[in-house]
């Protein structure tokens, strides 16, 4: 396997009350493998979507990236690449998808125009060739129909067919990263499924690598290879995502589990988080779950690494130093 | 761009936006081709015709001096026209590059072009060009478009600066830049083009402006001067033959109401057809 990007004690910071500056993400750490799916999950405001905008240095203004973060992607340090460089890098190396088809597409230009504008920016090649190149991806992401879809502007599609035209030019460029920020947040069920099952597709037929960021953890079951979750700007745990479902080990991470209701087993009151994610400005001192959790105790007043606690797995919670019965779910 | 030809083509669609840019063709054709085969405008053909009422042979009169008023209204058209297209591209690119790069560079250089623009906008436009135009015994009609296009820019850019700033915000922006998009690309293709809307508005109703404005200034003789025909400079003529001859400044007068209005027509028809949205 290679490793096509790795993001080291990332920190991002934007500027609070009196000159403070406070962190939204805030050390996080992870690789990503040529061909694998990484999901990325946590609840709004955890710090994903910044984690994501960072890797193309993408934050906006007065956030920025803190010194001592890592990225790299391959033998690329992408944290000291300026203006065009960084723009090389931009669609070429990573993809992004974002959330919201209805406003990530240009209201006044055709299907057509958006996709070749990838390949234009990157690529030197005619017109011409762009075109054929669009009209490819389009069949690639399932368009029916593609020829007759370059020439509709965005209104005159639907939702999942946008999201659809999103993911073709995300791909125009060939990334080997593809990011998918909540790509299906805004979608129905039904074309949520279709939208995943065509970037399953895509990510074994060109190997690429995913980095799936969602707040949803029944999308992220069938589709990850491994699952890393994110409360208060860190990554709490992470592990391969069959070990995540029958061991969920955080108490954060159980606490999410025991908020989504079953269909078999006997009827139960859902058991949902008490409280809501603190403000990043305000995290608590030590284990930032510790007003919230269940299972705080005195050793939750120091902030904990993450530690190993199986094959790939690992939490950042001091109860995995203290031995307790295992917790299939 | 088809872009821009189907914003022309839903306009052409909306009845109240085919009727103003029918007139303002009819306006603009006349102002061209009219000069030409009507009588000469400053010819006084005879001085017994003086402030003939409209008729065969002068359809709308003659004023004071025997001059055909039908080819003065013509000919001070073609000018007005001009000045107004001339003075509006001015503003119109100024305030769209000041717009621009207050909105999208932001920071410092936006709080000081912005502070400029509302310095400028506190003093109000006709005395600036008052006091301007005052220097000149005759104005220079070249003085006259670069005065007013100059003086004309100052709301456009808070109005493009504004929209730069929603639009920088939206997901087709922040999907060009993570695309690696260059700058000047995202600058033309993604923030000009859906600003574009707000902007003719803005172009049309200040062809509407700059026409009353020219016309308020050689009212006053400082605009086009004498004997060049101009609509203001008409009406000012007509003050002294108001009763006896009232074609001399109803003709003028007309002139300018249908053509800013049928301006302020097309601009209106062509905001609602530049978002395909609401087409």
């Amino acid at each position: 396997m290679t490793r096509v990007l790795e993001v080291d004690n990332l920190r991002v910071s934007f500027p609070g009350a009196n000159h403070s500056r406070f962190n939204p993400v805030d050390g996080v750490s992870f690789s990503l493998q040529r061909g694998e799916t990484l999901a990325l999950v946590g609840e709004s405001g955890c710090g994903k979507s910044l984690t994501s905008l960072a890797l193309l240095q993408l934050i906006p203004a007065p956030g920025r990236i803190d010194r001592g973060s890592v990225i790299r992607l391959g033998d690329t340090d992408v944290l000291s690449l300026r203006g065009e460089a960084l723009r090389r890098i931009r669609g070429r190396r990573i993809g992004m998808i974002f959330q919201d088809p209805m406003t990530s597409l240009n209201p006044v230009f055709t299907v057509e125009a958006q996709i070749t504008e990838g390949i234009l920016a990157h690529f030197r090649i005619s017109k011409a060739e762009a075109r054929d190149r669009a009209l490819r991806l389009l069949q690639e992401v399932g368009i029916p129909d593609p020829a007759e879809r370059l020439k509709a502007y965005p209104h005159q599609l639907s939702g999942g067919m946008r999201q659809r035209v999103m993911i073709a030019i995300a791909l125009s460029a060939e990334p080997e990263i593809l990011v998918a920020d909540e790509p299906t947040t805004a979608l129905d069920v039904t074309v949520q499924a279709q939208i995943l099952e065509v970037l399953d597709d895509l990510r074994s037929r060109r190997g690429m690598a995913v980095l799936l960021i969602t707040h949803d953890l029944g999308i992220v079951a069938g589709r990850a290879d491994r699952v890393a979750v994110m409360y208060a700007g860190q990554i709490v745990e992470e592990a391969p995502t069959s070990r995540l479902f029958s061991h969920p080990s955080h108490p954060y991470t159980q606490g999410l589990f025991a908020s989504i209701p079953r269909i078999r087993g006997p009827l139960q009151r859902l058991n949902p988080i008490r409280g809501s994610v603190p403000a990043p400005a305000a995290w608590p001192t030590g284990c930032r779950f510790r007003p919230r959790c269940p299972k705080a105790f005195d050793r939750s007043e120091t902030e904990p690494p993450l530690i190993p606690i199986g094959p790939d797995h690992r939490m950042r919670c001091w109860l995995a130093e203290t031995p307790q019965p295992d917790s299939p779910r | 761009m088809t872009a821009s030809l189907d914003i022309l083509r839903g306009a052409w669609r909306n009845p109240r936006g085919r009727t103003g840019a029918l007139i303002l063709l009819i306006v603009a054709l006349a102002a061209l081709v009219g000069p030409v085969l009507l009588p000469d405008p400053l010819a006084q053909p005879d001085v017994l015709g003086a402030g003939r009422p409209p008729g065969l042979g002068h359809p709308f009169g003659t004023d004071q001096l025997s001059r055909d008023v039908l080819s003065r209204v013509v000919t001070g058209g073609r000018i007005s026209l001009a000045v107004a297209l001339l003075a509006v591209t001015l503003s119109v690119t100024l305030g769209a590059t000041v717009g621009v790069v207050s909105g999208y560079w932001g920071g410092v250089i936006d709080a000081a072009l912005m502070r400029l623009v509302d310095g400028a906008l506190a003093i109000p436009r006709l005395f600036i060009l008052l006091l301007v135009l005052a220097v000149w015994e005759r104005v220079p009609v070249l003085a006259l478009i670069l005065l007013i296009g100059a003086t004309g820019w100052f709301a456009t850019s808070r109005l493009v600066r504004g929209e730069v700033l929603r639009l920088r915000e939206e997901g087709y922006v922040r999907a060009a830049e993570a695309l690696g998009a260059r700058r000047r690309r995202i600058i033309f293709r993604h923030l000009l083009p859906n600003a574009l809307g707000p902007l003719l508005v803005a172009a049309t109703l200040g062809v509407g402006d700059v026409i009353l404005l020219e016309a308020g200034l050689s009212f006053l003789g400082l605009g086009i001067q004498p004997p060049t025909p101009s609509w203001g400079g008409m009406i000012l003529d007509s003050r002294e033959v108001m009763i006896s001859a009232p074609w001399t400044g109803i003709f003028p007068g007309l002139a300018i109401v249908i053509t800013v209005l049928s301006a302020n027509l097309f601009g209106d028809a062509l905001r609602d057809a530049v978002d395909p949205r609401s087409a």
